[in-house]
């Protein structure tokens, strides 16, 4: 493998990564928070990406389908929130595993009644779609570029809030120990409904932006719920930075693994897990016994 | 108390009687039900018993089906003595090592651990070329049961292999049961209800779980087998995580601290899926809906309508005591 191909795949593994990243924090954020586990967090990831179809098709700008779709899944995540989510708060798991398969099988529905079973493609944005030319028979989209870039300044946004702001405080502190944060008086009703929202919104934004390089269609919730189930438990649960690492030693595992072993690349991030797990049974950066 | 036995008495009656009263698609119907029967009474054992919510217990399911598959020589039957243990056996050995890791952890990473080692299965039958990858593969003629060349049982028959179906449910029950109520079960639930004090009292915790997720991986096989024996394929998707998810709503329809209550879950939740689908294209729909509403509306499962329905019944599963109590794992 020369230098160029080599470069070429680590930023594959990177933008990959970094679109797990999205789509996984928002996983870790509102494990860490509420307390609650979303098995339904791939098909909001899948919804942003029909979104993102739907209303590119309609209003012929990417942009607008970005910004619309992710208010859309915000909107969303607020009113599921205060309707079903909520109830969940103190509930054992297993209500939350079934509580949000139901979730997950009436937005499949709706999906298919709104869209049907069909393979949809998105266009990126003009002055985004060429390629850079690398050598006389490889080159670069420049889409992919730009993802990383757009979700390296997503990180570094969720970085800063949650490190250097109130809202970062509290969230910090409610994923640490809950019940002391709400002896010291935060309302966790609100909190609670916000870090949802943005935990949806997240999600359904990874789909956006990965909606223009790969194709949109009905089973594509279900590999990305698995993939960011692994960064989780990686990274550790309730920790941004772990769902960082996580995410982008799983693009760089799955990038790479395509490269050298393609007959068993789709085992090779599962056996990364289970080397963890044998490891760091709390992931690589979980401190918490849960 | 005294009349206990009486309604499991009158239901295995009616199982009996049933198939020489209905036609052949409703034999088949029934058969299906009681493997998925099996499968969640297999499900319970982890979840319901062992307070470890599994979802990846399709994946042993649907490995036993792939092993049938696998041995299937052509277009003649399997012998039912060797393919039958074989399967089960991957199960069992699938079960170990996944739970070996998996019981590292606890409450929601089991969860996500045991839903990711179950798709990578999931993935090794879509990916790979084993029996035909995405496409799934055929079981061209059912297994045989045979003896030195002499055909004992006809499972191509509809009412012999719902009769052994019947058969196996029943042993399954019965060793779920003496499971349960045995030192062992006992210790299982203790470390369930309260993981520190059974830790302290001396109770190897770790390996009892892990006896307990591997039994119960292991009959999830005996259910795969005879689902794949069934249905004559297998393909990728009897190893996915939906199918999971789907027998844990059936645990938790039939309630969670009885051996036969997800059999029944099973019976209720298949019978309303057909329904379902006979009347409306949207059946996942309203299922999703149903499922919620359970969730929010009955925390211990629709079994807590029973004594309601049937009022006060003397069957002692429907007692207090047998409602589950809350455990939370955080």
């Amino acid at each position: 493998m020369d230098l160029v191909t080599f470069g070429v795949q680590l930023l594959n593994a990177i933008q990959y990564g970094m679109v797990l990243f999205l789509v996984a924090s928002g996983l870790t954020l509102v494990f860490g928070i509420l307390g609650v586990i979303n098995l339904a967090h791939g098909a909001f990831y899948m919804l942003g990406a029909y979104l993102a179809y739907w209303i590119a098709a309609y209003t012929g700008s990417f942009w607008i389908a970005m910004v619309a779709g992710v208010a859309i899944a915000f909107v969303v995540g607020l009113l599921l929130e205060s309707v079903f989510i909520r109830r969940l708060y103190g509930r054992d798991h297993l209500a939350q595993v079934l509580l949000s398969f139901g979730l997950i099988l009436v937005i499949d529905e709706f999906r298919e009644i709104a869209f049907g079973k069909d393979v949809h493609s998105v266009a990126p944005p003009a002055w985004l779609a060429g390629s850079f030319q690398l050598t006389d028979n490889l080159s670069y989209p420049v889409y992919r570029l730009a993802i990383c870039v757009f979700c390296l300044a997503v990180a570094a946004l969720i970085f800063l809030v949650i490190t250097r702001t109130k809202i970062g405080m509290i969230v910090r502190a409610g994923a640490e120990n809950r019940e002391m944060t709400r002896v010291l008086g935060i309302k966790f009703d609100v909190v609670n409904r916000y870090v949802f929202a943005v935990g949806i919104a997240l999600a359904a934004l990874g789909g956006i932006v990965i909606a223009p390089i790969s194709t949109v269609f009905p089973g594509m919730g279900d590999g990305m719920l698995i993939l960011s189930f692994v960064v989780v438990v990686l990274g550790g649960i309730g920790s941004v930075a772990g769902a960082a690492v996580g995410a982008l030693l799983i693009g760089l595992t799955d990038t790479f693994g395509k490269v050298f072993f393609p007959s068993v690349s789709s085992i090779l991030i599962y056996v990364l897990m289970a080397a963890v797990l044998l490891w760091r049974p709390n992931g690589i950066l979980g401190r918490r016994e849960v | 108390m005294t009349r206990s036995w009486l309604i499991p008495v009158v239901l295995l009656a009616l199982a009996v009687a049933l198939p020489f009263a209905v036609p052949t698609y409703y034999v088949q119907f029934v058969s299906k039900a009681l493997i998925m029967g099996i499968l969640a009474m297999a499900l319970n054992l982890a979840v319901g018993h062992g307070g470890m919510v599994s979802l990846c217990h399709a994946a042993f399911f649907g490995l036993a089906g792939y092993v049938l598959a696998l041995m299937s020589p052509g277009y003649d039957p399997a012998s039912l003595l060797l393919t039958l243990p074989v399967a089960v056996l991957a199960s069992a050995a699938a079960a170990l090592v996944i739970g070996a890791l998996a019981l590292r952890t606890r409450g929601v990473y089991f969860i996500m651990v045991t839903l990711a080692f179950g798709e990578m299965l999931f993935f090794l039958f879509h990916d790979t070329g084993i029996a035909g990858g995405s496409d799934g593969a055929y079981v061209n003629a059912k297994p045989e049961l045979a003896i030195a060349g002499r055909q004992l049982l006809d499972l191509g028959s509809p009412l012999v292999f719902y009769f052994v179906v019947l058969a196996f449910l029943l042993g399954v029950v019965a060793l779920l049961t003496m499971l349960v109520q045995s030192p062992f079960g006992h210790a299982l639930a203790a470390a369930r209800d309260n993981e520190r004090r059974a830790r302290s009292l001396g109770f190897p915790i770790f390996r009892i779980r892990l006896t307990a997720f591997v039994v119960s991986g292991a009959i999830a096989g005996v259910a795969g087998y005879f689902a794949a024996a069934q249905f004559g394929f297998v393909a990728p998707q009897m190893l996915g995580w939906h199918l999971s998810a789907t027998v844990l709503v059936m645990v938790l329809i039939g309630g969670l601290r009885s051996v036969t209550g997800p059999l029944i879950g099973a019976l209720v939740l298949i019978g309303l899926e057909e329904l379902l689908k006979a009347t409306t294209d949207y059946w996942k729909l309203i299922e999703g809906v149903i499922v919620i509403f359970i969730v929010l509306a009955m925390p211990n499962g629709v079994r807590q309508l029973w004594p309601l329905i049937f009022g006060s019944s003397k069957n002692a599963d429907a007692k207090p005591a047998a409602v589950p109590t809350e455990v939370k794992h955080v």
